[in-house]
């Protein structure tokens, strides 16, 4: 491997520039061409929603500063809010990860993909879901009101198709590898799916869920939709992109499998942390706080076996344009984990409970760790398939927006949901603390513009790296 | 021993069943009892057909996302409500084949608790000015203008509800009139009033009952201020000018600035509708405070009212609240 070699000479040659200059492409895997076809396709169809769903989340948060701008039924606050959630969770998040888990699983089990054609079947129909539960929301049809739920059953039902073929095509492919172990990506790849069709089929189905039921499973499945879907799929993609990029093996193979088993124990236990005081069991309750506090060894141990991984790699990672996001993404799934430990805990919910703090906490999350991880993985593993350079000078720009943007988000949230939070205690008149939060609203808008920036780059970035396109190909991608 | 790393099925089917278990122990089975066990609280009344169609409004336009219904047992919200009990939220249900149950405890406090909205604001014509446009009545409000929730006709029907806003809010031309969907959502937060826990007698519902802790008493007497600030200027607004047409002001009212704080106070009490003040009628009426505010807070309201925007009048004790309140009561009785 010549990779530091050739970044050491590159920045031998611009060394009057401000930034470490980034190495190229150093292999070219020969994928099949059906295959690539398929991850970009994936990762078209993600973005897309990224750009999407983040112009609606940059418009909501001007509505905070300027309300009146919202005063048609379509752009109001209350039908575009599930739009953006829904949007960049079921669209992008789940899309661009699995756009590298396609190529993860095949290409760590050393064989082909069990079948392109149920690769397709997915994408298009957790698209079609996407596409059908936004017009639906915008139209003014809600399902209830319940976070990250918000599609109506049909609608959702679409995205579980999409579930089915990814678990059935991803268990297929693992089962014909020709390794003797299952990779551990593997791991976490398939049982994010498996735990995801479980958790939306519960959610979905009546019969326990009228009052303070409906309550319940609320807790268990919002917190879940994000720590049994994303997590493990970003994680379980970083377990393959890290140790490749660095081109080492993981620190501990052992150490991700204690992870993945008390991520499964603890995890599951702790949705209803979100109705800490609320008049739900009180058993749940507390139940939900020791096993958050429990998140504590998965998410250490997980940490360290990256950042171990990593250590006395420095060189390596400042040339690399995609390592970078990789960094970024393990920090801020340590942040923002040990994070949601805390605001779990009685004493901090007191003050942080539905302040905007938790929506600070939930974009350190998705954005800051899932998002930078499917990044990371996008830009190291897309160009070594289509053998297209991207622009380094962008790939920075898109890091360097949208990690000041998340940075400005996240550091607003959280004072301005503590000051609201402590003014609640003190019993100040609401609509006082209504006005005390502009100035954070105002740097949450600022922040939010240079994410959104960033995105647009991204966009740009990936159309840049698009695989060259025969006749044969354009024909196939018709269909 | 395991070899789950070789055995694609051992893992996979162990990783889906470890789960399933799981669900079943923190969701499920806890789901499960909880509706089989939770009846709604006897003193409360199912909901109205117009309610349950307000409800729906509510959950698709979103409200939830900025409005709790959820009283904690905890400081901040003490003066909301008492805490919220699964009783309360038995008579929701799921509202047919195609919808699930609506979250209403939501998760998000960007506007206030609507707990006791009801009970707080009982103002149809007020829900429906906050509604058009809510900057129309709190200046400071971020919330979104739900004009759709409207028609501006020439000539409106007979049993049409007109909505009349203050000054530059209101449509250009045309009369302004509520459809059905802003009419039954309005229905439904009118009926946001937490009923009594058994054992409880009806005025114990009341928020503010119960607080004899609360900061402001402990260094020296409530601030008048803050009540009016939550309590009041929704409708009289912060500078005490009221709005025209709707809501009466109390900058210079004969009421507010007489010499004898009596009919204050006893408005306060007891609230007020249909009186014509200084040759000017007003459509909204005045809910009564008696069971939201003990003596020493409708004093410092009072005296807070008394002394502000330029009026001065003379002020009273918490004392002269409590004679008053005894009087009525008094006099009620007899009446009976």
């Amino acid at each position: 491997m010549t990779q530091s070699h050739r970044g050491a000479t590159q920045s031998g040659r611009a060394d009057r520039r401000v930034t470490a200059s980034k190495s190229s492409i150093d292999e070219v895997v020969d994928a099949d061409p059906r295959l690539v076809r398929l991850v970009f396709w994936y990762a078209a169809s993600a973005t897309f929603w990224l750009v999407a769903g983040t112009a609606v989340g940059e418009f909501l948060g001007l509505t905070f500063i300027w309300p009146e701008i919202a005063s048609t039924s379509w752009l109001s606050f209350g039908r575009l809010r599930p739009v953006h959630t829904n949007t960049v969770f079921w669209g992008w998040s789940s899309l661009g990860a699995l756009a590298v888990a396609h190529y993860v699983v095949a290409r760590t089990s050393r064989t082909e993909l069990f079948s392109y054609r149920l690769g397709w079947v997915a994408l298009g129909a957790i698209n079609l879901s996407v596409i059908a539960g936004d017009v639906q929301l915008i139209a003014g049809i809600n399902n209830g009101g319940q976070e990250y739920r918000e599609f109506i059953w049909p609608v959702m039902a679409l995205f579980a198709v999409g579930l089915v073929a990814c678990g059935v095509n991803f268990y297929r492919t693992i089962a014909d590898r020709n390794t003797d172990a299952i990779y551990i990506s593997n791991w976490y790849i398939l049982a994010a799916v498996i735990w995801t069709l479980t958790l939306v089929t519960v959610a979905y189905l009546p019969g326990y869920q009228d009052g303070i039921g409906q309550t319940i499973i609320q807790g268990y499945y919002m917190h879940q939709g994000v720590g049994m879907w994303f997590t493990p799929l970003a994680l379980g993609l970083t377990y393959y992109s890290l140790p490749k990029l660095l081109n080492k093996p993981i620190y501990s193979y052992s150490l991700g499998v204690l992870a993945f088993w008390t991520q499964l124990l603890f995890y599951t236990m702790i949705g209803s942390h979100h109705f800490v005081f609320a008049p739900i069991p009180w058993w749940i309750q507390t139940v939900a706080i020791i096993f958050s506090i429990g998140m504590i060894v998965p998410v250490v141990a997980g940490t360290a076996n990256f950042l171990l991984t990593m250590r006395g790699s420095g060189t390596t990672i400042s040339h690399s344009y995609a390592l970078p996001y990789l960094v970024v993404g393990v920090v801020f799934y340590c942040v923002g984990s040990l994070q949601g430990s805390v605001e779990a805990l009685r004493s901090a919910n007191l003050y942080w409970h539905f302040t905007d703090f938790t929506v600070g906490h939930s974009h350190i999350t998705m954005y800051g760790f899932v998002a930078f991880l499917i990044w990371g993985g996008i830009y190291g593993l897309l160009p070594r398939l289509s053998g297209r350079e991207p622009p380094h000078a962008l790939i920075g720009a898109h890091f360097w927006l949208s990690l000041s943007g998340l940075i400005l988000y996240g550091v607003s949230m959280s004072i301005g949901g503590t000051i609201q939070g402590s003014m609640w205690i003190e019993g100040v008149p609401f609509i006082e603390t209504v006005q005390a939060m502009t100035p954070y609203w105002v740097w949450r808008a600022i922040g939010g513009t240079a994410m959104f920036l960033g995105h647009l780059i991204f966009a740009y970035n990936l159309w840049s790296i698009w695989p060259a396109v025969s006749e044969s190909d354009e024909e196939a991608a018709d269909v | 021993m395991f070899e789950f790393h070789r055995n694609e099925q051992l893992l996979f089917s162990t990783v889906w069943l470890l789960f399933v278990v799981l669900t079943v122990v923190i969701a499920i089975g806890p789901a499960l009892t909880s509706q089989s066990t939770n009846e709604p609280l006897p003193t409360s009344e199912p909901m109205t057909d117009l309610e349950r169609k307000g409800l729906k409004v509510y959950v698709n336009e979103g409200c939830v996302y900025c409005h709790t219904q959820q009283v904690r047992p905890v400081k901040p919200d003490e003066n909301l409500g008492r805490p919220s009990a699964p009783g309360d939220f038995a008579r929701v249900e799921r509202p047919g084949i195609w919808r699930q149950t609506p979250a209403i405890l939501g998760s998000e406090r960007t506007g206030p608790d609507l707990t006791n909205v009801g009970k707080r604001q009982p103002s149809g014509q007020w829900h429906l000015m906050h509604l058009y446009n809510p900057r129309a009545v709190v200046s400071e409000s971020i919330m979104p203008s739900f004009k759709w929730l409207f028609r501006v006709v020439d000539r409106p029907a007979e049993d049409a509800t007109v909505v009349s806003m203050p000054g530059g809010y209101g449509p250009e031309d045309g009369t302004l009139v509520a459809t059905d969907r802003a009419e039954t959502l309005v229905a439904y937060l009118q009926s946001l009033d937490q009923a009594p826990l058994p054992g409880q007698d009806a005025a114990g519902g009341g928020s503010k009952k119960g607080s004899t802790s609360s900061p402001a008493k402990e260094a020296g007497g409530p601030d008048g201020a803050s009540i009016y600030a939550s309590s009041c200027a929704s409708c009289h607004q912060s500078n005490g000018a009221g709005v025209p047409g709707a809501f009466p002001p109390l900058k210079g009212d004969p009421v507010v600035t007489a010499e004898d704080p009596r009919r204050h106070v006893e408005i306060i009490l007891e609230g007020l509708s249909g009186k014509k003040i200084e040759g000017t009628s007003y459509s909204a009426a005045m809910p009564g405070f008696a069971d939201q505010l003990d003596d020493d807070e409708i004093a410092a309201v009072v005296n807070h009212e008394r002394t502000s925007w330029g009026n001065s009048a003379p002020t009273v004790e918490p004392e002269d609240v409590e004679a008053i309140r005894k009087a009525m009561k008094e006099a009620s009785d007899e009446s009976l």
